[in-house]
Order: structure tokens, then C-alpha cells, then sequence
């Protein structure tokens, strides 16, 4: 009968409502259900996932020493002209010269993060750190030497 | 006891003692018009902040808790931010009516202050057609939100306003009924009298299923009539951007979202008054020793506690449901809450007549 | 009643209307508006509420990437195509690196078979997430938003862990994947399904079964399973119109053809039933999950290719199922490193094409439901 449809059309529109409502009450005061992060305070908690692509950088060891032997591969390898590498003629103990990386000009500004460098490196000389607060008053600061002045490459490392 | 009726006779008082007559009810309106603004500071503060609260917890956030502790403070620089912004006039705009909108806006909810009963012997104005008087009032809201709407030169203002002014000009039919019932069970359209009639138990509790049917016929009714969601189709951001004040900024926005929460409080103040015997404490019919202990807890606190729960039931509306669409809006008013509340109003005359309320 | 605006038809100075005589006003949607997610712009003529025709204007966020792959290398191209359709950027990443791989005749490591095709299905997962609460948003629901992205943030710290980026991943490679699963990735995943089947229901109770979302859902946006053809709609539009359009049950590629699922079909072809179609697709994907993540084989995550990649002169297309339907990734080589002209099926832009036809004669709330059930992504649609 077109009396009971009605009422039956209002008990179930008004019965949908309401378990929505209880859904949302329920929120209201479960607040342990709440799950944001209070970001600039727990800067010191914060640990980022172990592979996390913030930036490229050059490890360095105890004696100032990387492993970059300035192959360029990275360089290549990169989709978006990031890397350059610069050389500069170095002399061996034995008296020869010897091409060596001078500068790893790195612009963070370009980078996608796409990992392809450190996939392509074939010694681990770069590889991605975990920061992520890039932001800066000047974009020429995003320009960044990769290797430490005065550094030098590792012994063995060809 | 302390009460707000005492302090205001004693200022009475105390201002016959100085002045003649007509110089104390002078300095009487300025001192109401000061108190009713500074209620609207108050209440816009709190009302935005508990509106913030009430969706972050919905939304398993936190919520503002950057500006003072627990970020109570941050309507108020919300507020700051507002003043010091430049209110723009778009070039094509009618620029009186469009400076002129948001004021009626506020006018309007001011007006509505006057016969709300915020405690015990404390109104402004309570005249024998309070009731009467709201809902004509509150009707001319519409014409502000239209004005915005017209004046902006706008085609997402101007469709905001047609919808709102179509959504308000129906609803006020089914908020108008149910406050009706309640004015046949009482008998009067005085604030005072509705109040006075619940002594013995509130509307809702004596006067069981037309005045329950009457009551959710209200709440969706005002829901509908303040623009808010899922009634907020003037506004319907993802449609029309901001409605009919999308041309606003500045303090002229702030007084249309001011006036909104303004209006929210009201109609929950009407509706805490009609339904849930406004500051009258809970009283159980003549249990004197239970209606004496609850009349230990203050007037006032009796009604600010009804109206924010109404207040938060309107919010938690917002915040559960999606929005209906123009056609829809209209069908619900029309085919649902229109019959519904009508046949509701006969079903309350009868109750009245034969005296089946408690 | 409403329709009837006589401001509307009013030719005073100030009238905002300027309509044509008959009613008709024209708006502008876009590309700037809370309802677009993105900068799609739409041209919309109305008369009163009713909407009388729907133009969408692109290009607001071309970048040329079919172009700009041109220049790179094989290697190189995949992580632009991230950028495409950010929300399915695997997918995007997992049809190039086929259709390179096909080129090269490369056969993929079982266990990185496996690997592609587990975060395939989180990804689907993850972009139906946000659809879902950017749908509720657009028809006015904020809450979903928030609750939707609490299951996406559990799939999102997945992909952090192992691929080390949340959106875009640049995780596939030609010859299987940049690098080995996480060691925690098969406890992580459990615990995304664990939390995903304990708040499923509450989709249902909060949008879903909601009386006002099925009104504003139900027999809008009517699409003919022949409409749905001849406008080239694939994916869960289509399959909303009951037309069968799933590639991985009719070109399955990787290890589709041994799994076990449905392909999810509804047959009325309104608004109602594509958002049904996703929400089902995404019980699917939990499905071919619980089937793999138990089951990694172990072996190499990569094929041994050479470091400078040159396909043979020719052409090569390969499609797949992303989340909002059928992506074609087509490359032609002339023999070098670099491919000689690339180019995209996108899903988007054959889907958006039939917006026009499904939205004419209703009302202008039920556009951003229409645009919403298709699920757009502007980035996917320019390229």
C-alpha cells in the first residue's frame, strides 16, 4: 500500500542516517582513533624509512676519502642533467698525472629523486639520504658539491 | 543566589537612583546593545572553535592546537587576519547592496536576540508574540543572502542566492509548523509562558510523539534555513565554489560567517525553549525534593547546555552527511517534512483539545 | 518553480547573467575550482540549474611527456611517466618497463613478476582510497576524506619502505625492479590488510548505504554500454556500463592469467554503479594479495640487461589495467637508445570525453558526482 512504502522509505532513509551518525560519534570520542602527527614537534622522534630518497649524497670516510672515481656514470644516467662532474689533474705519488674528481656538482633543484645515479654507480661512491626539509631562501643553495673540499678518492677503489 | 535577573535589577536599581526614567532606559538599551555585540564576539569566538573541534575529532585529527594552549586562541587570530584584509568590491558589483548585504546579515541576527530567555527573568524583550516574532524575523535573512548574491555580479553568487532564497522560503513553512505545535499545547506565543508551561517537565518528555515528530521536523528545518550542510547549498563549495558570498572578503566575509554561526545559535536557543523548556531546569512532575535539587544548578548553565547540544547535534550533521542536490532539497521539504509536520500539527491540536499530554 | 529565474532573463547594467536571450547562462568551471582536482576547465552552458552542454578545455598542465621521453634513454623514461597518473604511478612505471622489456625480449624474474604485480594491487588500492574520499568530498561529505586516508597512509608507508617514495616511486625497471622487497614488507602488508578488512564497513555505513549519497547517486550519469564503446571508455567506467574491459583478464600480462579473481561487472551504468564497480575492484585487489604475499618466490628481483638499452627497430605497444582503466604505452624505435616517438593511451581522456554526453539535462550538483564517478586525473588527461 503506497502508506506503508512511504513510512518504510522514511524508516530506512532516517535508519542509514543514523548508522552514519553513530559512525562518526563513535570518532568523536574514540580519540585514541585519531592518527595525525604533530610534525615540527617530533622532529626529533621522526624516523624515516631506511630507503628513503630525500637527496643525493656522498659518504665520506673517517679520513676524508670517497669513492667516486669520476666515471660519469651517474651523470648519464640521470634524466634531468643534475649531476655534473667536474675533473681536475692530479699528480700520483709516482710523479704522473692522474684525472680525479674535482668537484660532484649536484642540483637538488632538478632532482626527482628516480634513483637512477645510484643504481648506475658502479663503485657506491653517491647514495640517497633520508632528509626532506629542502626548503631554502635562495635556490642557488640548492646547488650543492658533493664531495668535501680537500677530499680525495679511497685507495683501492679504481 | 546568584543569578543574572538579580545583577540586572540591581543595575536597574541602581540607575533609577540616578537618573530619571527616560535616561535610564536609554542607558539600559546602549547597555543591552553593548552586551548583545559582545555576545556575538563571544559566541562567534567559541562557535568556530567548537565547530573546528567537533570536526577534527569526526575526522580523526587534532584540530587547531598551534595559537595558545590547546589552540583556544585560534579564532581569534583568525579574526585578526580578517580585520586587517582588504575588503574588495569587485568593479561590476552593485557597490551599495553589496556593502550593504552583510550588515543585514547581522542585523537580522541581532534582532532575533531579543526575546531569547538566556536565564531566569533575563530577556530583553518579552513580548507576547516572541515566538511570532522569530520566525518573521529570521525570514529576512533570505533577502540579505539574495542581495549578496545579486549585487556580486556573479554567476556562482547569483545561483548560491536562488538556491538559498528557494531552500528558506520552504523550510520556513515546516520550522513554522513544528513551532506551532508547541504553541497550540502551550496556548501562547509569549517566550516567557512556553517556559513557564514546562515547569512540570520539558515539551519534549510531556508531550511524547507530535512533539518528538516536532522536533526533528525543527532541527532539519533550521539545519535547512541556516545553510548548513547537508542543507549548505547557497555555499556548495565543490559547486558554486563559496555561493553567494563568493566575492566577499575580509570583515564583510566575516559578518555573513559570523552571522551563520550567530543564526545556528539562535535557532538552537528557540529550539532548547520550545522543546527542552529553555532555562527551566529538568523537573519531574511534582517530585519536589528532585525538581528542588536540580533548581540548585543555575538558569543559565541550564540553558547554554541545551543550546550547545543542539548546536552540536546541527554540527555533527555537517560533518557526517553529503550534501543533496537542489531537486532533492525540495522534494524533502515538500513531500516529506510539509505532510509529515502537518499532519503532525492536527494530530498536537488533538492532543491539545482532549489534554493526552502529561 | 526554482527554474523559473526571472533575474536571470533581467537586462539591467548590473545583470551578472549574461545569457543568450533564452535563459542560457554559461559558467565556468575551472581551471581554478574546488570541484576539478586539478586544472581541468570546464565550459558550462545552463539554463537555470539544468545543465545544457559541458566543454572541457585542456592543456592547463601539459607538459609534453610524450615528448620529452623522446630524448631520454629506456631507462631514463620511466620516471617521467610517474608524473602522468600520479595516483597509479607503479602502474604508469610497470607499462613501460613491459613494453621496453617486450622489445628487448627480456624474460622478468618469477619473484619480480610477483613483486609488480603486489604493488600493482596496492596501488589500485591506494588510488581508490582517495577517490573514494575525494567523491564523498565532492558531494559535500568531508569526513570520508579523512578516513579514507588513514588506510592510503598504511599503503603509502609500504611503498616508502620498499621503494623509497611515497607517490613516486620510479620502482620498476626494464628487467624486474629497482631493488629487493623491504624485509618487513610481508608483515606490513598483513598489517594493511588487517586494518583495511577491520574499517571496510565503515565505508558502507558512512557513504555508501547513506539514503542522501544513493539519491544523488542512483540513475545520474546514465551510460550506454554502446555510448561507453564508441567513446573508447575503459576501466571501471566501462565496466559500470557492464562492457568487459578488465586487460588483465583479456591481455593478461605478468602473472595475471595464474591468479585467481573477478572481473568486477555492474550492469547499470549510472553514477551508483561505478562507484560500486570501485569499491568491489578494491576487494579484488585485497584478494590477489592475500593470494601473493604468502607466496614470494625467491630468485632475482632483476633480469640481467645490459647497461646501455637499444630496442630493435620496430613497434611495440603494451597495455595495462591501471586504476582508472586501460593505459597503452606505444613505442616506436628506429634502433638507438632512445625510442624515435612514444606515445600514451591515457585512460582520463577517453573517459572525460563522455562527460558531456552523461551530464546533459541534469542538474549542475550532479557534474561534480559525474566528474567525480570518473574518476579523473588532470595530470593523466594533458600529459
Amino acid at each position: 500500500m503506497f502508506i506503508i512504502k512511504y513510512i518504510k522509505e522514511v524508516y530506512r532513509g532516517v535508519k542509514s542516517l543514523l548508522v552514519g551518525m553513530k559512525r562518526t560519534l563513535y570518532y568523536f570520542t574514540h580519540h585514541k582513533e585519531i592518527i595525525t602527527q604533530q610534525y615540527p614537534d617530533n622532529r626529533d622522534t621522526l624516523v624515516m624509512a631506511e630507503r628513503f630518497k630525500g637527496e643525493v649524497v656522498m659518504p665520506h670516510n673517517e679520513k676524508n676519502e670517497h669513492r667516486c672515481t669520476g666515471c660519469q656514470a651517474c651523470e648519464l644516467a640521470c634524466p634531468n642533467g643534475t649531476i655534473k662532474v667536474v675533473f681536475k689533474n692530479e699528480l700520483t705519488p709516482e710523479g704522473k698525472k692522474k684525472k680525479a674528481i674535482d668537484k660532484l656538482v649536484y642540483h637538488l633543484e632538478l632532482c626527482t629523486m628516480c634513483n637512477l645515479c645510484v643504481e648506475a654507480c658502479p663503485s657506491d661512491a653517491i647514495k640517497m639520504a633520508q632528509t626532506f626539509e629542502h626548503s631554502v631562501f635562495d635556490r642557488s643553495e640548492l646547488t650543492k658539491i658533493l664531495n668535501n673540499p680537500g677530499s680525495k678518492i679511497m685507495d683501492g677503489v679504481e | 543566589m546568584w543569578s543574572f535577573s538579580h545583577i540586572a535589577n540591581e543595575l536597574h536599581e541602581w540607575l533609577s537612583s540616578i537618573f530619571n526614567p527616560t535616561w535610564t532606559l536609554v542607558i539600559e538599551m546602549v547597555l543591552a546593545g553593548v552586551a548583545v555585540i559582545g555576545l556575538f564576539a563571544a559566541l562567534g569566538l567559541v562557535l568556530v572553535l567548537m565547530e573546528r573541534r567537533v570536526a577534527a575529532w569526526i575526522q580523526i585529527r587534532l584540530g587547531p592546537n598551534r595559537v595558545g594552549p590547546q589552540g583556544l586562541l585560534q579564532s581569534l587570530a583568525d579574526t585578526l587576519k580578517l580585520i586587517v584584509k582588504e575588503g574588495l568590491t569587485p568593479s561590476g558589483a552593485d557597490k551599495l547592496l553589496f556593502n550593504v548585504a552583510p550588515f543585514i546579515a547581522m542585523i537580522v541576527a541581532m534582532l532575533l536576540m531579543a526575546p531569547i530567555a538566556f536565564a531566569k527573568d533575563f530577556q530583553l524583550w518579552d513580548m507576547n508574540i516572541g515566538v511570532l516574532y522569530v520566525s518573521a524575523v529570521s525570514s529576512i535573512m533570505v533577502i540579505s543572502i539574495l542581495m549578496a548574491g545579486w549585487s556580486s555580479n556573479n554567476k556562482y553568487s547569483l545561483m548560491g542566492a536562488m538556491r538559498s532564497g528557494a531552500q528558506i522560503v520552504s523550510y520556513e513553512l515546516s520550522a513554522g509548523l513544528s513551532i506551532l505545535t508547541i504553541v497550540v499545547l502551550t496556548g501562547s506565543l509569549q517566550v516567557s509562558d512556553i517556559i513557564h508551561a514546562q515547569a512540570t517537565g520539558w515539551w519534549i518528555f510531556k508531550g511524547h510523539l507530535p512533539v518528538w515528530i516536532a522536533f526533528v521536523t525543527f532541527i532539519i528545518a533550521v539545519t535547512a534555513e541556516t545553510n548548513r550542510a547537508p542543507f549548505d547549498l547557497a555555499e556548495a563549495e565543490s559547486e558554486l565554489t563559496a555561493g553567494f558570498h563568493t566575492e566577499y572578503s575580509g570583515m564583510k566575509f566575516a559578518l555573513f560567517f559570523l552571522a551563520e554561526y550567530i543564526n545556528v545559535f539562535i535557532v538552537c536557543a528557540i529550539g532548547a525553549t520550545l522543546f527542552l523548556g529553555g532555562w527551566m531546569p529538568f523537573h519531574i512532575g511534582n517530585w519536589t525534593q528532585f525538581n528542588h535539587v536540580m533548581d540548585y544548578i543555575p538558569s543559565s548553565i541550564w540553558f547554554f547546555g541545551k543550546t550547545f547540544f543542539l548546536i552540536f547535534l546541527i554540527m555533527w550533521f555537517r560533518w557526517t552527511f553529503p550534501r543533496l542536490r537542489i531537486d532533492q532539497l525540495l522534494n524533502l521539504e515538500w513531500k516529506y517534512l510539509l505532510p509529515i509536520s502537518m499532519i503532525n500539527l492536527l494530530l498536537a491540536t488533538a492532543m491539545a483539545i482532549l489534554g493526552w499530554h502529561f | 518553480m526554482y527554474r523559473e529565474t526571472s533575474i536571470l532573463n533581467d537586462s539591467s547594467p548590473v545583470s551578472p547573467a549574461g545569457d543568450d536571450g533564452a535563459g542560457n547562462i554559461t559558467i565556468n568551471v575551472g581551471p581554478q575550482h574546488p570541484a576539478t582536482h586539478g586544472v581541468l576547465h570546464l565550459v558550462i552552458t545552463l539554463n537555470g540549474e539544468t545543465i545544457k552542454k559541458v566543454e572541457p578545455h585542456l592543456g592547463y598542465i601539459h607538459r609534453s611527456i610524450e615528448k620529452m621521453c623522446e630524448s631520454l634513454t629506456y631507462r631514463q623514461f620511466i620516471y617521467v611517466t610517474s608524473r602522468m597518473d600520479y595516483l597509479s604511478s607503479h602502474i604508469n612505471n610497470h607499462a613501460c618497463a613491459l613494453c621496453v622489456e617486450k622489445g628487448l625480449q627480456v624474460e622478468v624474474p618469477p619473484r619480480a613478476q610477483v613483486i609488480r604485480v603486489l604493488m600493482d594491487e596496492l596501488t589500485r588500492i591506494a588510488s581508490h582510497e582517495l577517490w573514494w574520499g575525494a567523491m564523498a568530498m565532492d558531494l559535500g561529505a568531508f569526513t570520508p576524506f579523512f578516513h579514507a586516508f588513514r588506510e592510503r597512509e598504511s599503503i603509502n608507508d609500504i611503498m616508502e619502505e620498499t621503494c623509497g617514495a611515497r607517490l613516486t616511486m620510479n620502482y620498476m625497471v626494464p628487467g624486474g625492479v629497482m631493488q629487493d622487497l623491504h624485509p618487513d614488507f610481508q608483515k606490513r602488508v598483513k598489517e594493511f590488510l588487517h586494518l583495511y578488512k577491520r574499517k571496510i564497513h565503515e565505508y558502507d555505513e558512512l557513504i555508501t548505504g547513506n539514503i542522501i549519497f544513493q539519491n544523488r547517486m542512483k540513475g545520474i550519469g546514465y551510460l550506454s554500454p554502446e555510448d561507453a564503446i564508441s567513446y573508447g571508455c575503459s576501466g571501471p567506467v566501462a565496466r559500470g556500463s557492464g562492457v568487459s574491459s578488465d586487460i588483465r583478464k583479456i591481455y593478461p600480462y605478468e602473472i595475471y592469467n595464474k591468479l585467481e579473481f573477478d572481473e568486477v561487472l555492474e550492469t547499470a551504468g549510472d553514477s551508483f554503479a561505478r562507484y560500486m564497480i570501485r569499491l568491489r575492484e578494491m576487494q579484488q585487489s585485497i584478494r590477489i594479495i592475500e593470494q601473493l604475499i604468502d607466496n614470494i618466490p625467491d630468485g632475482d628481483f632483476q633480469a640481467k640487461t645490459k647497461a646501455v638499452l637499444k630496442l630493435p627497430k620496430g613497434e611495440f605497444y603494451q597495455r595495462v589495467e591501471t586504476a582508472r582503466g586501460e593505459l597503452g604505452v606505444y613505442i616506436v624505435s628506429e634502433g638507438g637508445t632512445t625510442p624515435y616517438r612514444i606515445k600514451f593511451r591515457s585512460p582520463g581522456f577517453s573517459n572525460l570525453s563522455v562527460l558531456d554526453h552523461i551530464a546533459r539535462g541534469s542538474k549542475l550538483g550532479d557534474l561534480v558526482a559525474m566528474m567525480g564517478t570518473l574518476d579523473l586525473v588532470i595530470p593523466d588527461i594533458d600529459r
